[in-house]
């Protein structure tokens, strides 16, 4: 089905090439999975599949491309518009119409299709995905993982031999990512499409991947079954990660392989790790905190106090109330009653350059706050914003993020190097309370590891951090307490291990393999008994 | 019967028609009383057939506009004169002008004849705003730039583009205002402030378009174009050369003083050449419409009763022209004959021979949820 022979490529202006000498042949029916970090070229490679990439690019291919007998060298993108259906990583930026059925009908308008046809067509699709109901929205009002489901969609509705999806969930929250891998999993098997994914919630598709390419930046890529090439990648979920510690041969895909495989495991280990409970004095103390919008109440009179030296992660879905209550504590967000008290005073009582010395907070949108050419500039920039003496906010990248250029352009940086820089800048005010919207969003494993250790340092210098996020696995490595909220209203409020243990919804992979008093390999690996070690 | 009532949307033209033809009906008159009952006919078909899509909403918008236009027009006979006319109503100290300003008058005298003059006027372009309010509160714009000629095909799509990156754009400077507080920006300069909104909006935008354009491209846009460069050239030369007729054709029939000949001819003969070159352009699009809206007799009867209204209204002009335009020399109350009265009342025919909207618009705070 898809042919690539010999295949290099190398952007415009680059020395080094993205791929070199990449020879695969994808056949029939296959679902792949793509993983590597991010920009090692899995999106190039993928990019390649219907000729993105070098004709919207730019940059110089080499070898043959081809799908299903045509070759990508003398076509456009257009004319493989039958034969491979792309689906990118923000749905909402890919879409042309505005209502769920003109957008599912856009592709079969352009290859011309009679119109009973695509009526038909719509009508299948719409139930092949489950959005019926949908089908009369706008697509703006629908919520991610709806968005994403009718980005699947709106490419399905030509029959596709092949479905490209480069990082379909990345913008999605874990319930909406769900939501789209299940339907995927789904089509897989009804349809028989040639599936190609890339994605970096590697453990929700593998169970199902009949085969995994490996990019590991060099060039080259390492091609096998799942299990095959897991075995020694340096990115690997949790699950994974448990079965080359304990030496467990095959390694387990699914939690289920996993949990029989971890007998004899469970039972050689002493007792769990107990987890350091951060308690410090109270640095930020608020109590029935309310912010409404309009008749929308999106706080519901929420207390919470913030120690320091703690790490607080806050959890719950989309819409629950984390941002808002995020943005009332740093003072700049609407609070319409209770108090925010830091060191005596009110942050929102503070003009903006005040209060961010008292409360840092990073956007969920990080790279908003960057306006300037290059790194060096947002650094002076910084300094001067902070009143810090010149160079402290270059010198608290290099320590949260070492050997980032300083003539870079913030927007080259890689999502993680950007999360560090903004986190540098928003630090160089000294602020002794930091608060992270959603900072996991869209990181690879390795810049999810970076980040924790980021994290742990500003924590162990004695400052008292929060961080929304939807990842149980980075709370679980990062976090000392955690808050569930729901409707505005925090739900649960305890220790790590409680919380995330007591849940089956909240549980890491390790939990639901060893019981719920394990939650990261971490805890795992420090238990085991030296002679296994 | 029973299928002619199905619940459906019109084809967006039809109302269109409609619209244009009690806006048309409305200026071949100043009579208040037929100008309020125009207005009374739109507003209640509006009510009857629209959908609740917040272009739908907006009408209320065009009556406010109406009301606005009619007072500023009364107002300005009484600030720059209005003293036509006997009867005076109100003695304003008038402002002496300069000499260049010759011809303006600042205040002064008011007459009863030249407010009502300004009134009925002003009710009359109120009029016409209302009746396009009316056609754009029933018609979803977005469709009526899907039925354009498969020709103008990539202008619609540009528009319905452009249209849906406005909401973006806004949602982003929000966001970027929001968070360069975070940086302590208000107190920085008001340039630097406005470099710090500007740069991140525009990098999203900008951002958002390019893959917006690869989405287009993979998934087929453009590939129905692949016509020779003569093919091109023929259609191209045929449009301009058509509109040009149609420009100067346009100019000739309204200008009396241009000969005849540059009149009807070069109109009617540049309209066909564009129609040609349309035709032409349309032929080699091998594109499809999924559910076009089609035209049916229900458009037909909407289009029509627009139609009637004007053409009611043009033949009762000719045969009795008083009752239209109210004298403004001898006061007296307005007088109303029937013909065109009952012209008038042709336009609420869609209020009850057209079938009720299908498409809920679904708002979006149900979804925040």
């Amino acid at each position: 089905m898809i042919e690539l022979d010999h295949v290099s490529f190398t952007y415009h202006g680059q020395t080094e090439p993205v791929l070199s000498d990449v020879t695969l042949s994808i056949g029939e029916g296959e679902l792949v999975l793509f993983a590597g970090q991010t920009g090692a070229g899995k999106s190039t490679l993928l990019g390649t599949i219907n000729g993105l990439v070098p004709h919207f690019t730019g940059g110089h291919l080499e070898g043959t491309v081809s799908v299903d007998g045509e070759t990508t060298r003398s076509r456009p993108p257009r004319e493989f518009a039958h034969l491979v259906g792309v689906v990118g990583q923000d749905p909402l930026a890919g879409f042309v119409t505005d209502t769920v059925e003109d957008e599912l009908a856009y592709g079969m308008e352009q290859l011309g299709l009679a119109p009973q046809v695509m009526r038909r067509r719509v009508e299948e699709t719409l139930d092949l995905l489950g959005i019926a109901e949908l089908r009369g929205r706008a697509l703006r009002t629908l919520s991610g993982g709806q968005q994403q489901r009718v980005a699947i969609g709106s490419v399905l509705t030509t029959h596709p031999k092949v479905l490209v999806l480069d990082e379909p969930t990345s913008a999605l929250d874990p319930i909406a990512a769900e939501e789209v891998l299940a339907t995927l999993a789904r089509l897989v098997e009804d349809l028989g499409t040639t599936v190609l994914m890339a994605e970096h919630r590697m453990e929700r598709v593998i169970p199902f991947a009949d085969r995994m390419i490996y990019v590991p930046g060099t060039g080259g890529v390492v091609d096998g079954t799942p299990a095959e090439v897991l075995r020694d990648t340096p990115i690997a979920p949790p699950i994974v990660q448990l079965g080359r510690l304990a030496g467990w041969d095959p390694l387990p895909m699914s939690v289920r392989d996993a949990r029989r495989a971890a007998g004899s495991l469970r039972s050689s280990l002493g007792s769990a790790p107990s987890r350091p409970v951060g308690a410090g004095p109270v640095l930020l103390s608020s109590s029935d905190v309310v912010v409404r919008y309009g008749p929308k109440v999106a706080v519901r009179a929420v207390s919470l106090d913030l120690c320091a030296g703690s790490v607080l992660a806050m959890m719950g879905r989309n819409g629950s109330g984390k941002s808002s209550l995020l943005w009332a504590l740093q003072g700049s967000g609407p609070r319409r009653g209770g108090t925010v008290r830091v060191d005596d005073t009110d942050p929102k009582s503070l003009d903006s350059a005040r209060a961010r010395k008292l409360v840092g907070m990073v956007p969920q949108t990080a790279s908003d706050l960057l306006y300037l050419q290059t790194v060096a500039d947002e650094c002076a920039a910084a300094d001067v914003e902070s009143g810090a003496t010149p160079g402290f906010c270059s010198s608290l990248l290099d320590r949260l993020a070492p050997g980032i250029s300083r003539s870079a352009h913030p927007r080259d940086l890689s999502e993680g190097q950007r999360l560090a820089l903004v986190l540098a800048v928003q630090l160089s005010a000294a602020p002794r309370i930091m608060l992270l919207d959603e900072p996991t969003r869209g990181l690879d494993y390795t810049a999810k590891a970076a980040l924790a250790t980021m994290i742990t340092d500003l924590a162990a210098e004695g400052r008292a951090v929060v961080v929304a996020t939807h990842d149980v696995e980075f709370v679980a490595s990062v976090a000392d307490r955690v808050v569930v909220m729901a409707e505005g209203e925090i739900v649960s409020d305890g220790p790590t291990g409680e919380v995330l243990g007591g849940s089956p919804a909240f549980a890491t992979q390790v939990a639901k393999i060893m019981g719920e008093s394990w939650l990261t390999v971490d805890d795992v690996r420090s238990a085991l008994p030296q002679v296994v070690r | 019967m029973a299928r002619y009532f199905l619940p459906r949307d019109l084809h967006p033209a039809a109302w269109w028609v409609w619209a244009l033809g009690l806006s048309v009906a409305a200026t071949r008159t100043t009579n208040p009383w037929l100008l309020l009952m125009i207005v009374a006919v739109a507003g209640y078909v509006v009510v009857a057939r629209r959908t609740d899509a917040p272009w739908a909403m907006a009408f209320r918008m065009y009556l406010y506009l109406g009301a606005v236009i009619v007072c500023v027009r009364v107002f300005f006979r009484l600030v720059f004169g209005g003293a036509e006319g006997s009867t005076i109503i109100l003695r304003l100290p008038e402002i002496p002008l300069p000499a260049w300003a010759a011809g303006i008058r600042l205040l002064g005298d008011v007459s009863a004849e030249s407010l009502l003059g300004g009134l009925y006027d002003g009710l009359r372009l109120a009029t016409m705003v209302i009746c396009l309010g009316a056609a754009n509160a029933l018609a979803n714009p977005k469709r009526l730039l899907k039925a354009m000629p498969p020709a103008l095909y990539e202008v619609g799509t540009a528009v319905i583009v452009a249209l849906s990156v406005f909401p973006q754009l806004a949602e982003s400077v929000l966001r970027v205002r929001r968070a360069r507080k975070l940086r302590g920006g208000a107190s920085g300069k008001r340039v630097a402030a406005l470099h710090a909104i500007i740069i991140p909006v525009l990098e999203d935008a900008l951002s958002r378009s390019l893959q917006l354009a690869a989405s287009m491209d993979s998934r087929g846009y453009g590939r129905a174009g692949l016509v020779e460069a003569r093919a091109r050239l023929l259609t191209g030369a045929l449009m301009i050369v058509g509109l040009i007729g149609v420009c100067v054709g346009v100019y000739a029939t309204l200008d009396g003083s241009t000969p005849r000949f540059l009149a009807a001819p070069v109109l009617s003969s540049g309209v066909l050449v564009a129609l040609a070159g349309f035709r032409l352009a349309g032929r080699r699009v091998r594109r499809t419409r999924y559910r076009p809206d089609r035209w049916h007799l229900p458009e037909l009867v909407v289009a029509a009763s627009g139609i009637g209204v004007a053409a009611v209204m043009f033949v009762t002009s000719t045969v009795n022209p008083m009752n239209l335009n109210p004298s403004l020399i001898t006061l007296s109350w307005p007088a109303l004959s029937w013909s065109p009265l009952l012209g008038v009342l042709l336009g609420v025919i869609p209020a009850v021979l057209t079938p009720l909207p299908a498409s809920p618009h679904v708002p979006a705070e149900k979804v925040a949820a």
